[in-house]
């Protein structure tokens, strides 16, 4: 497999068990693509959304630590000047421009947060997550015009209090003819894809990514 | 909890031998007794020593499972329901033709592929099996003995599993283990590039991958691995790939009205396959609940099927099977699927 070793030029923990890391970027790239990452070349790479604008001398990766994982606890333990090995970028999951909404859940905000900062803005982000920290770069989010938060667990100012899937099911006349970005977990992009269809919309006005 | 001796190969019991400070050939005795006799209990593993048998119980557990549920359909189809790791289900199919009997082993609890014609994604994805797990579910059902085939299309994907896969694919096949043939046994894929690699230079069994349609744009709204990895990039490395006589390479392709069964479908497809020495899988749509895809109706099948053949590509419809009991992976065990996990979004 052709990886190329980078070192780690920044990491920070950006809310308990979820870090992004930094390397720099020898190369260009379309918001939303991926990346493989490894730290030990004894294990396959994982795939991850870059998690920065393709002008940043940077590349960004975000991710949350599986306390059973063999990847994501070694990696959160990386000082800074340590290697990490990266394979060629690739991926389709492109924003088109065209009128969208976006939605996602936990690490599934990184593409939507490579996309905002090269500029791109959807109608409305929903984001999912259950604690008030789990919305990660809510702050820069907030810029948009319809930026809503679906907490599970947290039912203060600027969030409705439950899941997104609620929130989905709730809303009348969903836009039909519009495009819809899902990322996250299979579980949350298949139960919301699935809503969606119920509602009418066109499946192949749906666009998901899953983390696997 | 104690750890299963069933589903390790060879190399891992004579771990198990070394830790346990037993002689080096009692690794091959213990795997015949795994895989080659009729036994349940490590006590019965009668060429072993008692003191042995006592050190080997007193570390690990035999490890079979049985079947909690089984359900025939009126065709003969039978599907298997077995317990897995937190508080799951797999299911395992076994279907019966004239001179032939195949199992269908699943690789996961559930999914995370997320494919639009799945029932199997819609429980999300719970684990992975272990290759006991996997081989378990060949050798613990009744017909065990007269399986002359297993596939690898139940639930889950194989190749995001591959680990286990690989393992599961030695017992099966090595001398200590089933010592089944290779060419009895197919992986199915969805096309995870690299594990797909990786499988056809470290086992012999044959390689079915998942089609569907041959445009990009069109694969990507049903599986949403086409994102990552495109059926074209997948098509590229299978050409590049030396396999010999005996492998075999086989496309699977469901067939959706009016979304992947038309004459340009036809056409790229012969496209695309151009090259390859390879059989094409027309599979009938079983619906599933809420889904906007319909299966083609018979005649169309039939049609494309010939036009296929036709342009050079060796096309065979498959039968369905079991549908009074919903063979087709992934209904049985959702519907009995207990979610106790809070969901985070």
């Amino acid at each position: 497999m052709d990886l190329q070793k980078v070192s780690i030029l920044n990491k920070q923990e950006i809310t308990p068990n979820v870090f992004l890391i930094e390397f720099k970027r020898t190369f260009n790239f379309i918001p939303g693509q991926i990346i493989g990452l490894t730290n030990n070349l004894d294990l396959p790479p994982r795939l991850y959304s870059i998690c920065s604008s393709p002008a940043n001398k940077n590349i960004a990766i975000l991710f949350n630590v599986k306390s059973d994982g063999k990847l994501t606890p070694p990696l959160a333990d990386t000082k800074l000047g340590d290697s990490v090995w990266i394979t060629p970028v690739q991926g389709k999951f492109i924003f088109n421009n065209e009128p969208s909404w976006w939605i996602a859940t936990g690490t599934g905000i990184a593409p939507f947060y490579s996309m905002l900062k090269s500029g791109q803005r959807p109608l409305k982000l929903i984001q999912g997550g259950r604690a008030i920290d789990d919305f990660y770069f809510s702050n820069e989010f907030k810029q948009l015009p319809d930026y809503i938060k679906c907490s599970s667990q947290y039912a203060g100012e600027g969030f409705y209090n439950s899941r997104l899937t609620k929130y989905l099911k709730e809303y009348t006349h969903l836009p039909t003819d519009i495009n819809y970005y899902l990322c996250g977990s299979a579980e949350m992009v298949v139960d919301v894809r699935n809503l969606l269809i119920c509602k009418g919309i066109p499946f192949g006005n749906i666009i998901t990514e899953i983390y696997f | 909890m104690k750890q299963n001796l069933f589903g390790k190969t060879l190399n891992e019991l004579k771990e198990v031998c070394t830790e346990l400070n037993l002689p080096a050939f009692t690794a091959k005795q213990i795997a015949q007794w795994l895989y080659q006799k009729e036994i349940l209990d490590i006590e019965e593993m009668t060429n072993l020593s008692k003191k042995n048998r006592e050190l080997l119980s007193a570390n690990y557990q035999f490890g079979r499972v049985l079947p909690l549920k089984v359900q025939e359909s009126v065709d003969g189809t039978k599907k298997y329901l077995f317990p897995a790791q937190g508080n799951s289900f797999i299911e395992t199919a076994v279907i019966p033709d004239a001179d032939r009997k195949t199992v269908c082993v699943s690789s996961q609890v559930g999914c995370k592929m997320g494919c639009l014609f799945c029932m199997t994604g819609r429980q999300g994805f719970q684990n992975n099996l272990t290759a006991g797990e996997i081989v378990n579910q060949y050798r613990s059902i009744g017909e065990w003995p007269n399986i002359t085939n297993l596939v690898y299309m139940g639930m889950g994907e194989p190749f995001d599993n591959l680990d286990e896969v690989l393992k599961s694919l030695e017992i099966l096949t090595e001398d200590w283990g089933f010592a089944l043939s290779p060419k009895r046994i197919t992986v199915s894929s969805i096309g995870i590039i690299p594990a797909m690699k990786r499988f056809l230079e470290n086992s012999k069994c044959h390689l079915a991958i998942s089609m569907h349609t041959p445009f990009d744009e069109e694969r990507k709204n049903l599986m949403p691995i086409e994102q990552v990895y495109a059926i074209k990039d997948v098509i590229k490395e299978i050409k590049a790939f030396d396999f010999g006589l005996q492998r075999r390479v086989s496309f699977e392709y469901i067939m959706f009205k009016g979304v992947n069964d038309t004459p340009a479908h036809v056409k790229e497809l012969a496209k695309l396959l151009n090259g390859i020495k390879c059989r094409m899988n027309l599979i009938r749509f079983h619906p599933i609940p809420d889904s906007p895809l319909v299966g083609t109706d018979d005649e169309t099948l039939q049609e494309f099927k010939e036009a296929l053949n036709k342009k050079g590509v060796l096309t065979t419809i498959r039968a369905s099977r079991g549908m009074d009991i919903f063979a087709a992976c992934g209904l049985l065990s959702t519907k009995e699927l207990i979610k106790q996990q809070e969901k985070d979004y």
